[in-house]
């Protein structure tokens, strides 16, 4: 079952396409990272997933089939917005409630025995706690309604270290000890790659990659060679990306371990942050599952790339 | 495979019951509570001020009334005791701002706070489901509001009945006509309506503008706008208006437009007939030679061949015009949060 599925999916707003042309299935059973910089469109398609907002163009189902903002979808899916909205004047008790009077279904004894674990008071209202504490709250009262999918939008950006590092272990728990699929877009690479197992890369309103993390760590390596060769061998090889240094280049290329490695140059695994990087730094490189994103390789310049399937 | 399918056909099931509409009532109790208790202090505030105007009044009038001759000077000094009591309350005018100061403050906040602070987010990715969710609270507070507007409504009624009875004109007493703009709308069953009005427009003004402050301006604005068309204009024409040439009005008639014409047929303005009355009628008629207000003057101006033609409209239509205002305002208001709701359903956001 896919969690997610959009087809030419596009949000315009006015002129502005915020999304466009979004096509991506995203399976059940991951914590899925939306990974891309600011104003790539990651806020619009998590509001496009959770029924916020409609489409301007295609479409967008969620857990199976269910069109997003529909009663079943909404049943389904818990959603915790960017700087995580709450009634500001609403006790943590009474955020329950209203959860609680919303919902078909809602765990009272998880959400009151994890605020307790949290340390927040029941009777604070919810504007007085901390950035931390408010972002506890909102994915407590998310993962209290017992969903099969977890949207989070932003979740951490607000938030302290300690705080980021308490939240994404709430989120990881769902993941592993309840099933509970995870969607979260952040700009914090470095969060991601601890708690992320598959990654959508979005830039400038579209798909750049999508795929499982492990296998895309496994299709990329870093080669590590001098500099001067760089330009012979990037015609040869599909990189996504190279990095110079005086003496060096790191090149990203789509290669497997069993992949030869030209003579003098070194190969290494690649992290999923350096991934990331890598593709962001190249708008006009993908890698995606289904047709080839066919591009000519640029002329050697201080980068280059070359597009791959 | 099995378990799937029993997996799939209960959630299917389970999917076509959605969240008991019942529940939103504790929602929007916990949420509006301030805005509802603001309405209820004001209402009672209100209450208990006409409450105890209203019985002075209703004394000075028995008083009044009772008094014989009526033609003494002892029963001129009730009759201007009653006319002074209450005096500001007299025209009704202060209490039309009632209806739009609670329809603004209830109503145009339940949408535009939720877009102002993102609430929105979290509202309306709920179970219950966006549009439900606002249709459930639109009409809670509705309801709400309108009953609150209603029963105040008939503590005016009870406040202004002394200024109804039709043997007023004859005692010296104060006798406004219960179509009269200031008093039509505070009685019967248009200041429950206007005030659902008022709450209405300012949801749809909140879902619009998106802001809660621009949105109640939005709100005072339209409203009052509406006000003065209704009274000015849109009341008098709610049925044919009786038209006459008499000049023996009853005092509770609503008269539309009043105007003189001469033997030819051409109006004439009320400062040629004072220039006729001074050249023409002896002095005690013809008075400083303003305006003629006298009905000896008028008569006397009917014997030379002036005509006054009257548009009235009559009190006895006081309850149709009633329904009528009541029915548009009401048709007004739910119009107002179809739309809404139907905004919020399309997902505008």
């Amino acid at each position: 079952m896919n969690v997610v599925e959009t087809i030419g999916l596009g949000k315009r707003y006015g002129s502005t396409w915020a999304l466009r042309e979004c096509s991506l299935s995203i399976p059940a059973g991951h914590v899925a990272a939306l990974v891309g910089p600011n104003g790539a469109g990651k806020s619009t398609l998590l509001n496009l997933a959770v029924g916020l907002a409609a489409p301007s163009a295609g479409g967008v189902t969620v857990l199976g089939g269910r069109p997003a903002g529909s009663p079943a979808a909404l049943d389904g899916i818990a959603f915790v917005a960017q700087d995580t909205p709450l009634y500001k004047n609403l006790s943590a008790a009474d955020m329950l409630h209203l959860t609680r009077s919303l919902n078909r279904r809602f765990d009272q004894r998880y959400a009151e025995s994890r605020l307790a674990e949290l340390g927040i008071p029941l009777k604070r209202k919810a504007g007085r706690l901390s950035g931390g504490q408010q972002a506890q709250l909102a994915l407590t009262l998310a993962l209290a309604r017992r969903p099969r999918l977890l949207v989070l939008d932003e979740p951490v950006a607000m938030l302290d270290p300690i705080a980021r590092h308490d939240f994404m272990a709430t989120v990881l728990t769902a993941a592993v000890d309840d099933g509970v699929s995870v969607v979260l877009s952040s700009h914090v690479l470095a969060e991601l790659e601890r708690v992320a197992d598959y990654l959508i890369l979005l830039s400038l309103g579209r798909v750049q990659v999508a795929g499982e993390v492990d296998d895309l760590l496994g299709s990329h390596r870093v080669l590590t060679g001098p500099a001067a060769e760089a330009d012979k061998y990037a015609g040869g090889l599909r990189v996504v990306h190279v990095r110079r240094g005086e003496a060096q280049a790191h090149l990203l290329v789509r290669a497997t371990a069993d992949d030869p490695v030209p003579q003098g140059w070194e190969a290494h695994p690649v992290g999923l942050e350096e991934l990331a990087l890598a593709y962001l730094r190249e708008p006009g490189a993908a890698a995606l599952p289904g047709p080839a994103h066919a591009r000519t390789l640029q002329p050697a310049g201080s980068e280059s790339s070359e597009v791959t399937q | 495979m099995t378990a799937l399918t029993i997996a799939d056909s209960q959630e299917q099931d389970a999917s076509l019951r959605p969240v008991p509409w019942r529940l939103m009532a504790w929602v929007t109790w916990r949420q509006h509570r301030f805005a509802l208790g603001g309405v209820a202090v004001l209402l009672s505030v209100l209450a208990a001020y006409m409450w105890l105007t209203g019985l002075q009044l209703h004394h000075a009038y028995a008083a009044a009334i009772a008094c014989h001759p009526a033609s003494s000077l002892a029963c001129n000094g009730l009759a201007r005791n009653f006319n002074n009591i209450g005096g500001f309350l007299a025209n009704g005018f202060p209490l039309q701002a009632v209806p739009v100061l609670i329809g603004a403050f209830v109503g145009a906040p339940v949408l535009a706070r939720e877009l102002e602070t993102g609430t929105f987010r979290y509202a309306w990715t709920q179970g219950f489901g966006r549009w439900r969710w606002t249709l459930a609270k639109l009409v809670a507070l509705a309801v709400a509001i309108a009953a609150a507007a209603g029963v105040i409504s008939v503590l005016f009624s009870w406040y202004y009945q002394p200024y109804f009875a039709t043997t007023n004109q004859n005692l010296g007493l104060d006798e406004p006509s219960p179509l009269a703009v200031g008093l039509f709308d505070l009685r019967g069953v248009t200041f429950a309506a206007w005030t659902l009005a008022a709450f209405a427009i300012g949801a749809l003004a909140g879902m619009l503008i998106r802001r809660v402050v621009p949105a109640i301006v939005a709100t005072l604005a339209v409203y009052t706008g509406l006000a003065f068309a209704a009274g000015g204009f849109l009341r008098g024409h709610y049925l044919a208006p009786v038209v006459t040439r008499s000049l023996n009005l009853p005092g509770s008639a609503w008269i539309v437009s009043q105007q003189w014409f001469a033997r030819g047929g051409h109006p004439v303005s009320l400062s040629v007939l004072g220039q006729f009355l001074q050249r023409e009628a002896p002095p005690q008629l013809a008075g400083k030679g303003g305006v003629p207000q006298s009905v000896s003057t008028w008569q006397y101006l009917v014997q030379h061949g002036y005509t006054q033609w009257t548009i009235y409209q009559p009190a006895s239509r006081f309850w149709p015009f009633q329904w009528i205002e009541g029915g548009w305002l009401l048709a007004l208001s739910v119009l107002c949060i179809a739309v809404t709701v139907w905004m919020v359903r399309r997902r505008a956001v």
